[in-house]
């Protein structure tokens, strides 16, 4: 076993009478990419401000690539790279300025590790002259994960960097991460979209403070243990409301196109379709559905 | 055609800032009570769209109506017929939950008696009662989103804009808030929303996606999929989506 | 590049780039300078004076006549005693004098509208000054140094106290916490970078252009405003470095205590610019204030400024007679330079929100 790359140890953080982070223990290996999910105010971006040693933690210990997060933090700060959740550069400042300077803070020069960049930055190079602050939010991305990465450290701390942007540019930025998971760099990565845990090895889901699953994320889904369908209809607010008054529903709830349902022992779906039609929903279809991490997540964070 | 039936109709709407053309002749309707998604990825122009037919922003071209005004002539009028609600909630957070309620209240010009009625409806269907006097600063984020939407609305709009109303809000939270959205639309309220989480454009009604100031598909979520063989409507909006060539 | 000099490159572009606030930096002193200089001039080119004479006496001649022929006076006549009332209260009139002759012996007496105090008091002594040019009469008072009450240049100190608070403070304060509120500033703390390597990147370049600015507003001070040329200069250069860097360190104590832009405007301006309007001494003369504002005005570093300035420029005296202002700049400029890093440094408390 190599030592883990983040070990976490009853880390607890509050803001006066706020707990962001409530007694939290957690341990990430050594190339892993590992997700943190969840909500805003889970508590993510002050874990990460700990970690990323802007932060000390009102008890407990954290310790990244071996080294303690407060005792150590000059020479931990040599090998992580650090993106938080706002843009963070300068924006009257071009591309390659951007670059250059975060370059020389770390005493690198920029051609030392490019070819750990080039996969995303070769995009850029097109444009070096380019104010980082006239750059597209995906654009905007690039170029600040390229300077998170231009000291070639080993640990890479994303805080929501996929926030605010649309779809695309997300499933661009995760294609991106997965090339470096390539080059051995653990990634310690947030998102508050429930859907990107599946591009996660491992994830950590958090809510209010806490975490309250750790595994992979097909692991998770499976291990959701529920009694779950799909329901149908043209009328689905009508059909959210029929259902929920059934006895055997425990909760239903909207997940994209179909109702997710959540049976008890007794729920039989040929019954259920029965009852609904009985209630002037013709046309109520109800079939087994697949759970996943945000089934998970309603389940878990619902019976708090 | 009768624009009455309609609680929005634009034609041609363009908005060109120098030789940037950020909206380009975009032509759609929106039925009264309807929910529709306007989607498109960053930089399509969703916001300068909002922006027009919000009245902040007079059209570089293109004509239309917005709840039934002129969208270049009555754009005072359209402001006090519609609901604006942004991502970042444009609270009070120094002022209780009433306080806020009322002072939107206010802003729109309802009367006391009014403001009084409107509350308390709002309150029960909100499940607010026991938050009244709490500072908007110590509520919880989903009660700060359904108190926004309240601010939004209290003065019954016949539209409702919402911007990005669910970004970070927790997947309960979320579902909850477009259930409140259903219960507006289903009382004739017209909703307008924009989103990046693809999974909420298959409760819209009907659905449009905006590519390089353009929209380049607008139809219901099931007649979407079908039409680009997709499963889901986040498949849809990766396929639409790259066809963009804006340089960004 | 040295980590140190690309802290300082960075900082230049954005000084460059922010147009806005360049041209308000560079052209601000100058507009302030000329402003008070000229147009909001203190003294009066044509105070109107009456004058009222009992008795009639060559002496009393003399000193009509020399009025008249005084540039800055424009005489009214002489009119009677009444009249001469009247005419102050209407406004028709700046000043009375009254020639009173006595046993043979000429007094005067002056009556000035003091609703201007500035105009009351400089046209007053002005007349008494030329009164006493007749040495027959008693010298009452005397007016040294701007013997002429000239003020074009009486403002150089106090505008100087002011702008370099203004761009020191505000610009560093403002650039500092621009970089908390875009998060720019973690990015730079979690780097190997030292924090008092950030803090003098920060510094120099703001002490670079202020130095600029000093020489713009010497230059101005000793050519178009026609302050006197002489080896006080060097005096002035120097006071003037060491106010610069206190009002860095007064920039870097506010960006250490508020956390977004907005704040640090407000702060600065009202902490700072404020009082050193209004109790500096720049406008209101200390000595006239109450004792508690006098009191608060000994803790305003632009107090001590502004005296070390006038004595220096205005005065023309040497180094050793504003030893004691020198010395209490220092001391303010070693405790808050030394406050502020301490707190800037404290790793873990003062980046927390």
């Amino acid at each position: 076993m190599t030592t883990p790359a983040i070990e976490i140890n009853g880390l607890t953080k509050r803001y006066g009478s706020l707990t962001a982070l409530d007694d939290i223990s957690l341990s990430v290996n050594t190339g892993e990419m590992f997700g943190l999910i969840g909500p805003d105010g889970a508590g993510k971006s002050s874990l990460y401000r700990i970690l990323a040693t802007l932060m000390a933690p009102d008890s407990g210990s954290a310790s990244v690539l071996g080294l303690d997060t407060v005792k150590d933090y000059r020479a931990l700060r040599l090998r992580i790279g650090y993106m938080p959740e706002r843009f963070s550069l300068y924006p009257d400042m071009t591309v390659m300025e951007n670059l250059h300077f975060f370059a020389s803070l770390f005493g690198v020069k920029i051609e030392d590790n490019y070819d750990l960049i080039a996969p995303f930055f070769g995009q850029l190079e097109k444009f070096p002259d380019r104010m980082a602050g006239k750059l597209s939010g995906g654009m905007k991305q690039k170029l600040a994960l390229s300077c998170a990465l231009i000291h070639r450290p080993d640990i890479l701390l994303l805080d929501e960097p996929t926030t605010g942007v649309d779809a695309v540019s997300r499933s661009e930025f995760w294609d991106m991460l997965a090339t470096l998971r390539q080059k051995e760099i653990t990634i310690l990565v947030s998102t508050s979209y429930m859907d990107e845990a599946t591009r996660c090895g491992r994830i950590a889901m958090m809510d209010r403070g806490h975490i309250l699953r750790v595994g992979t994320p097909d692991a998770l889904a499976a291990g959701l243990g529920e009694n779950l369908y799909n329901a149908v209809s043209a009328d689905m607010f009508g059909l959210l409301s029929a259902l929920r008054k059934l006895p055997e529903v425990s909760d239903c709830y909207t997940f994209g196109a179909t109702l997710h349902v959540v049976g008890s022992d007794r729920f039989d779906s040929a019954e259920a379709e029965r009852r609904l039609r009985r209630e002037g929903i013709a046309d109520a279809r109800i079939y087994p559905a697949k759970g996943n991490i945000e089934d998970l997540f309603i389940k878990l964070a619902g019976n708090e | 055609m009768n624009e009455d039936n309609y609680a929005i109709s634009v034609r041609g709407l363009t908005k060109r800032f120098g030789s940037f053309t950020a909206v380009d002749h975009i032509s759609f309707d929106v039925g009264r009570g309807e929910i529709f998604g306007f989607l498109g990825a960053n930089g399509a122009g969703k916001t300068t769209a909002m922006r027009m037919l919000c009245g902040l922003s007079r059209p570089t071209a293109g004509a239309g109506t917005v709840a039934g005004c002129d969208i270049n002539t009555q754009s005072e009028m359209i402001k006090r017929r519609i609901g604006y609600m942004s991502q970042k909630f444009s609270l009070y957070e120094g002022l209780t939950v009433t306080e806020n309620l009322r002072l939107f209240a206010t802003i729109y010009g309802m009367s006391d008696r009014a403001i009084r009625e409107q509350s308390n409806r709002v309150f029960s269907l909100l499940d607010m009662d026991n938050m009244r006097d709490t500072l908007v600063k110590d509520i919880p984020v989903g009660w700060k989103q359904k108190l926004a939407f309240a601010s939004a609305t209290i003065h019954r709009p016949d539209i409702v804009f919402l911007d990005e109303p669910t970004g970070g809000v927790d997947p309960v939270t979320r579902r909850k808030f477009w259930e409140l959205i259903y219960r507006v639309s289903s009382e004739g309220m017209t909703v307008f929303v924009t989103t990046h989480y693809l999974d909420e454009a298959e409760y819209c009604n009907r659905v449009s996606i905006m590519v390089d100031g353009r929209i380049t598909a607008l139809d219901t979520p099931e007649a979407l999929k079908s039409e680009y063989h997709a499963d889901t409507m986040d498949q849809v909006f990766r396929i639409v989506a790259r066809q963009a060539t804006r340089g960004e | 590049m040295t980590i140190f000099q690309s802290l300082i490159k960075k900082e230049a572009l954005h000084i460059v780039r922010d147009r806005r606030t360049m041209i308000i930096t560079l052209v601000m002193p100058l507009v302030l300078l000329l402003l008070f200089g000229f147009a909001i001039s203190m003294e009066r080119n044509d105070v109107r004076v009456a004058v009222v004479v009992d008795r009639h006496t060559p002496q009393t001649r003399e000193i009509v006549a020399r009025m008249q022929a005084d540039d800055y006076f424009s005489f009214t006549g002489i009119v009677s005693e009444r009249e001469a009332e009247d005419m102050l209260r209407r406004g028709e009139t700046d000043a009375i004098l009254f020639l009173r002759s006595e046993d043979g012996r000429l007094t005067a007496h002056i009556d000035a509208d003091a609703s201007n105090p500035v105009v009351g008091q400089a046209s007053s002594a002005y007349i008494q000054n030329l009164v006493s040019g007749n040495a027959k009469v008693p010298v009452l008072t005397s007016t040294m140094y701007n013997p002429q009450l000239k003020s074009a240049y009486n403002f150089v100190p106090g505008i100087m106290g002011m702008i370099f608070i203004l761009i020191c403070a505000i610009m560093t304060s403002v650039s500092i916490v621009s970089e908390k509120e875009t998060g720019t500033m973690d990015l730079l703390l979690v780097s190997p970078v030292k924090p008092g390597v950030i803090i003098f990147g920060k510094l120099v370049p703001y002490f670079l252009l202020s130095c600029v600015l000093l020489c713009v507003m010497l230059i101005l001070a000793y050519t178009v405003l026609g302050l006197p040329v002489s080896y006080t200069i060097v005096s002035v250069v120097v006071v003037s470095m060491l106010y610069v860097v206190l009002s860095l360190a007064i920039g870097l104590l506010v960006s250490t205590i508020v956390s977004n832009q907005v704040s640090a405007l407000i702060v600065s301006a009202v902490l700072f610019m404020l009082p050193v309007i209004m109790l500096s001494g720049m406008i209101f003369p200390i000595d006239n204030m109450p004792a508690f504002f006098r009191w608060v005005s000994c803790v305003i570093p632009a107090r001590w400024y502004i005296e070390a300035m006038r004595k220096l420029m205005i005065q023309q005296l040497e180094f050793r007679y504003i030893l004691q202002e020198f010395f209490i700049l220092l001391g303010m400029t070693v405790l808050l330079l030394v406050l502020s890093i301490k707190k800037f440094n404290t790793k873990h408390s003062a980046y927390e929100f």
